[in-house]
């Protein structure tokens, strides 16, 4: 009964449209609607966006779920919309943390609250729009846009030191975006058309494509954020509130891993394959490197943005290794599937893992005030349900078998090894390092005995309320759940994989 | 079968569910689990008795050995699953690991009886503690079995990193004792470490034999017996000894041998019914039983098992040696776990895959009493575990007296107790190694040897100090010293017994008879024991052998120096301080991996962070992009005058030039 309905545009416009509402609510006195209507468009949105997982036709890498309709005729532009097995997850997963940050948000967030609601609301639906967007030109305007709500969100309800970080995070991300505009617009001039699935049967050269290739780089590295552009998320962490935290690692981030799927892989395969070992290399950078850093952080959202960089190098990592396995063996090999679905698992679970590291820091944030490390210690004797939490989340983060963090880095790691003993190895550290900043961190905030300058604060802590209850455990089930069982998630993405796997492959094939 | 394995794996993990989740009364905690453990018990025993006794293939009806559960996720043509492998092997573990588990769930009741003394400050945190680590016992018993009862290496690897994790929150779990959280922090890491090359040999069996499934991949594993593969350029190396190499890398982790054995004695900073269960009789020989679940592996890299066989020595004879100077009665019991623990790897190394597990079962049971029988010493003593201050508890502890004793006897190898069998067994491999010149075996049989004198003398050490000699403690102390309650004697009782009689009973078809049937696989030019001559002319054997008079010398050096001339020992001390600081410094191990590890990783986080995040990309290139950008307009801005005349002079020079440049051209 569903298939008839315009289901991608009413997940981008839904909240577009809900959000305004709650602006509206805003103009009331007391403000007693705002929250209320705020969860009620986004529990909908959410609803909605699962009918895309059970109206999914895993046997087809063809665009699903597809809307056409003219816009610009001058600029033969339109407003397409559809996804595959790529990107249909990552909408389910937009609108799943969505519902999250409406209710982390609840009654911590004091100022504006309407205005507060309604920009995460926009942002899902221009985030929904990103993932779902077809047509480059469409793509770009959203993908610009949602800089916008999170810009504001940085801005207003940040820290103390939050315009620097806005501005950084701004800047860094629209210096990224320029180049790609110009590569997008290299490519309309190229095909006519701005169609994002005609910019893949575009055949290039070699220069062509490694401008383009390099264009494309700057713009999704530093969303990603790959090493050596990744020195804004820190920054922007710190400073954003808690769901503004939420959203940026556990959907912003994937954007740029996104962007390497739709755009540079099928774009230009043969500048990919040249770059490869670049790429590779800087994923490992990502991996150790940062991980080193991480282990050195005394603010909590620092290290667990650090965390996050390392994590995505896994995701990038996954994607690229497939080109040195190629060089290998001459042809696809099984690493490399393995390797680019792990990349894809490993996009969806850093949602569910690092957002949930991020509420936890929030819920400790909330009451007493404080980021650093050192004004906590033993707080799981004054919490202990929230200590729970979050040993299961730092676990997951350092991919402990049985939950989701594990199954991409396997994956991956598995993968890498046809790209090289070394290759697999350096990425294997991760699972030394990794446990080694999570579990120190455990270990400095949660346990001791309370210390007697800190028994006014720590010493005073009220455990975790219902409501935050309710949240973390609805992260916790996914968490275990696709530890336990990730086949259904796998299951939608093995075509879509195998198509472009095949389309990079016949590229390079035919250009020898 | 398929639902009585179910049950066998499922019913500890949901006694561990309700026991945790559900704020459950502290009686109804230990009711459900200690029933789910029994039960897994008694379903082993059936399972036991069908796969073993009356050689039925447990699934399918009868027709297969293994059963897949389900899915767990497909990529690419690999395909992993979930699922249950039950062979003899499989079914000994499981007999073995839920009966100690069930004992030390028993011995809980009263161990952790008045756990809320040792919890301060505010949040109350002890006032669930109770539930809290029967939870745990729970959980850790359905991660074992998830282990051993595994069908291919995937699930190998969650049992393996499960029962790590249980480990992890076990050790920790009077958090807040900073020695405690500092030991099982120190404990996953080391692990980890292991489980880095268990998962890159994990990596290279799914690369080469595209399955992670035992079958396929030993049924392939002659195929690929003589493929060589370059890590390093240049240098061949065949593929087996690398990937069983890489696999033995997690069992050193997990089986902690050196040199990632350092997380085992601390791990002594958790409760002593996990010691016993957890670090000595279960978990620890998860790395001793994969080897010999992969042994038609093992058996094609002679290199391998060498490098087995060296380290599994080396841990044999100088962990044993740390046990002699510890004072403290649960490290020497650990030390000893460590000592013993490379007894089965040097079996393993010796190709005695059989002998390995022989040990593994028999140390089990005697270990867990030693440990259960220290923990009764320790609630005793209300909490101390300092053996100087101990003595004469003999008259007060009759029971944990004489268990202790069959336990220590076992240990040493007491002609006729189970581990005379089992340990004689491992030197008869050895032996035979030696004699077939196998690259370290030579090393490996003097160590083991010289490790049985060494065995004896800290165990009785160890006993004499804490039941004979002088009382020590105080008045207070000794005015309350009694027997501990029954729930805590039963399991000493009952573990007992297998210690004594295991052994004669296991020794004929665990080495000679076909029991392991196609579970382990031996080369022919491997075996060992192959003519039997009943236990008799087993014993008999023995008594001829040096062992056996080495371990009477160890108990006899033991009585003269902590019963008789009770003053030597402080004297031999005094005359070789060097090396009693050296033992005491437990070789600087511990001294080097703070500082070079965890030291080194932290400097190297801070400069990493310090110079290449802030000072290059940040300082450098980011805001130093910003500064110039900045520069540049600040140097343009000085035109901007606003001053009119400035602007008219400029328009001048600007019409004049331009001018100038058409009338030339």
């Amino acid at each position: 009964m569903f298939a008839e309905l315009p289901l991608l545009s009413l997940l981008i416009w839904l909240p577009i449209v809900g959000g305004a509402w709650v602006l509206l609510q805003g103009k009331n006195k007391d403000m007693a609607t705002v929250r209320p209507v705020a969860l009620f468009v986004a529990v909908i949105t959410f609803l909605l966006s699962l009918f895309l997982y059970s109206g999914f036709d895993s046997s087809t890498a063809a665009m699903q779920f597809v809307e056409k309709h003219n816009w610009i005729a001058a600029l033969n532009t339109y407003y397409h919309l559809g996804v595959d097995g790529i990107s249909m997850p990552l909408i389910i997963l937009t609108s799943f943390i969505n519902v999250l940050v409406v209710l982390a948000g609840w009654e911590v967030i004091q100022k504006k609250p309407a205005q507060y609601m309604a920009a995460f609301l926009i942002m899902t639906g221009l985030m929904n729009g990103v993932f779902a967007a077809l047509d480059a030109m469409l793509f770009y305007v959203l993908w610009e846009a949602m800089l916008v709500p999170m810009f504001i969100i940085i801005g207003v309800w940040g820290g103390p030191n939050r315009v620097y970080a806005a501005i950084k995070f701004f800047l860094y991300t629209l210096l990224g975006s320029v180049l790609m505009l110009i590569a997008l617009l290299y490519m309309y001039n190229q095909s006519g058309s701005f169609g994002i699935l005609d910019f893949h049967q575009l055949q290039m050269g070699m220069t062509a494509q490694t401008l383009i290739f390099l264009a494309f780089l700057v713009a999704f590295a530093v969303k990603v954020p790959m090493w050596p552009v990744h020195t804004w998320l820190p920054d922007a962490h710190v400073e954003a509130p808690t769901g503004g935290s939420v959203v940026l690692a556990a959907i912003m981030l994937k954007m740029g891993a996104y962007g390497f799927l739709r755009f540079s892989l099928p774009i230009t395969p043969l500048a990919s394959h040249q770059l490869a070992w670049m790429m590779v290399v800087l994923s490992l950078i990502a991996v150790v490197y940062i991980g080193f850093v991480a282990l050195s952080q005394k603010d909590m959202k620092k290290l667990i943005a650090y965390s996050s960089i390392a994590h995505m190098g896994f995701v990038t990592l996954g994607f690229f290794i497939a080109f040195l396995i190629y060089d290998k063996t001459g042809q696809i090999g099984n690493g490399s599937v393995l390797g680019m679905e792990g990349a894809i698992v490993q996009m969806i679970s850093h949602g569910f893992i690092s957002g949930a590291l991020f509420l936890c820091v929030g819920v400790l944030y909330d009451r007493v005030h404080s980021r650093q490390i050192y004004d906590y210690g033993g707080v799981a004797n004054t919490m202990p349900l929230f200590a729970m939490f979050v040993v299961l989340f730092a676990m997951a983060n350092s991919g402990l078998p049985g939950t989701s963090g594990f199954v991409g880095e396997f994956l991956v790691i598995l993968g890498s090894f046809e790209a090289g003993f070394w290759i697999a190895f350096l990425a294997a550290t991760t699972l030394i390092i990794g446990a080694a900043y999570s579990l120190w961190m455990v270990k400095r905030v949660l346990y001791g005995s309370i210390a007697e300058d800190k028994m006014e604060t720590v010493g005073k802590l009220s455990d975790i309320n219902g409501r935050e209850t309710f949240i973390l455990s609805t992260l916790a089930v996914m968490v275990l759940f696709f530890g336990i069982w990730p086949e259904p998630l796998l299951d939608v993405m093995h075509v879509t994989v195998a198509n472009l796997l095949d389309h990079v492959h016949q590229a390079i094939q035919s250009a020898r | 079968m398929e639902s009585i394995a179910l049950i066998i794996v499922l019913a500890p993990l949901a006694g561990a569910i309700l026991a945790g989740l559900f704020s459950v009364s502290r009686k109804v905690a230990h009711r459900i689990t200690i029933t789910g453990v029994g039960l897994s018990f008694i379903l082993s025993l059936v399972v036991f008795k069908q796969v073993v006794l009356d050689g039925l293939l447990p699934f399918a009806d009868g027709t297969a050995k293994e059963v897949t559960l389900y899915t767990w996720l497909s990529s690419g043509n690999s395909i992993f699953e979930i699922g249950f492998l039950i062979d003899s092997l499989t079914a000994i573990m499981m007999v073995t690991v839920t009966f100690v588990s069930w004992m030390v769930h028993i011995y809980t009741i009263g161990y952790m009886a008045d756990d809320e003394h040792n919890w301060s400050g505010p949040g109350g945190a002890g006032k669930n503690s109770y539930q809290r680590f029967f939870s745990y016992i729970s959980l850790f018993t359905f991660s074992m079995l998830m282990l051993v009862m595994a069908n291919n290496f995937l699930q190998l690897f969650f049992g393996w990193e499960a029962v790590g994790l249980v480990s992890y929150l076990l050790i920790g779990f009077w958090f807040q004792r900073e020695t405690a959280v500092y030991a099982n922090l120190k404990a996953f890491l080391v692990n980890r470490v292991g489980d880095f090359g268990f998962l890159l040999g994990i990596a290279a069996v799914l690369m080469y034999f595209n399955s992670l499934n035992y079958a396929d991949v030993f049924a392939n594993a002659n195929n690929l017996a003589g493929i060589s593969i370059q890590v390093f350029p240049g240098v061949e190396w065949s593929l087996m000894t690398v990937i069983c190499i890489l696999l033995f890398i997690g069992a050193m982790g997990k089986s902690a041998q050196f040199p990632l054995h350092v997380w085992l004695p601390d791990s002594m900073e958790g409760p002593t019914p996990i010691s016993a269960l957890i670090h000595a009789a279960t978990m620890v020989t998860a790395g001793i039983f994969m080897v010999a679940r992969m042994s038609p592996l093992y058996e094609l890299s002679t290199t391998a098992l060498s490098f087995v066989l060296v380290i599994g020595a080396i841990t044999a004879l100088f962990m044993g040696f740390l046990g002699l100077v510890q004072n403290d009665i649960k490290r020497v019991v650990a030390y000893s776990t460590l000592s013993q623990l490379g007894y089965m790897t040097v079996a393993l190394g010796a190709s005695a895959y059989n002998a390995a597990i022989f040990h593994l079962m028999t140390h089990a049971f005697f270990k867990a009493l030693l440990f259960l029988g220290a923990g009764s010493v320790i609630i005793a003593m209300h909490h101390e575990q300092d053996m100087r201050k101990m003595g004469g508890l003999k008259k007060y502890l009759p029971i944990t007296y004489w268990t202790a004793l069959i336990g220590s006897l076992a240990l040493i190898g007491f002609p006729g107790f189970s581990g005379f069998f089992s340990k004689d067994a491992i030197i008869e491999a050895v032996h035979f190694a030696y004699e077939a010149d196998r690259p370290g075996a030579m090393f490996a049989y003097y160590s083991v040897v010289i490790g049985v004198f060494i065995t004896a003398l800290y165990s009785f050490r160890m006993f004499f100090l804490t039941f004979h000699g002088q009382e020590r403690m105080d008045e207070h102390t000794r005015s309350h010293l009694h027997e501990p309650p029954k729930v805590v004697t039963l399991p000493l009782i009952l573990l007992a017994i297998p210690s004594v009689l295991v052994g004669v009973i296991a020794l004929q078809a665990l080495l000679y008879g076909n029991f392991f049937g196609d579970a382990i696989y031996i080369a022919k030019e491997h075996q060992v024991f192959t003519d039997y001559h009943g236990i008799l002319g087993f014993v008999l054997h023995g008594l001829m052998q040096p062992p056996v008079y080495l371990a009477a010398a160890g108990v006899f050096t033991a009585y003269m120096l902590y019963m008789k001339w009770t003053d030597i020992p402080a004297r031999i001390q005094h005359r070789f301080s060097m090396l009693h600081r050296i033992l005491m410094d437990k070789y600087g191990f511990d001294r080097f991996n703070d500082w070079f590890f965890a030291g080194g990783a932290r400097q190297t986080g801070n400069l990493f962070s310090s110079i290449g995040d802030k000072t290059i990309i940040d300082g450098f290139f980011v805001n130093g992009s910003a500064h110039l950008v900045n520069r540049i307009s600040g140097i343009l801005r000085q035109l901007q005058t606003g001053l009119l005349y400035q602007y008219a002079f400029a328009m001048i020079i600007g019409l004049l030039l331009l001018l100038g440049w058409f009338v030339h051209f």
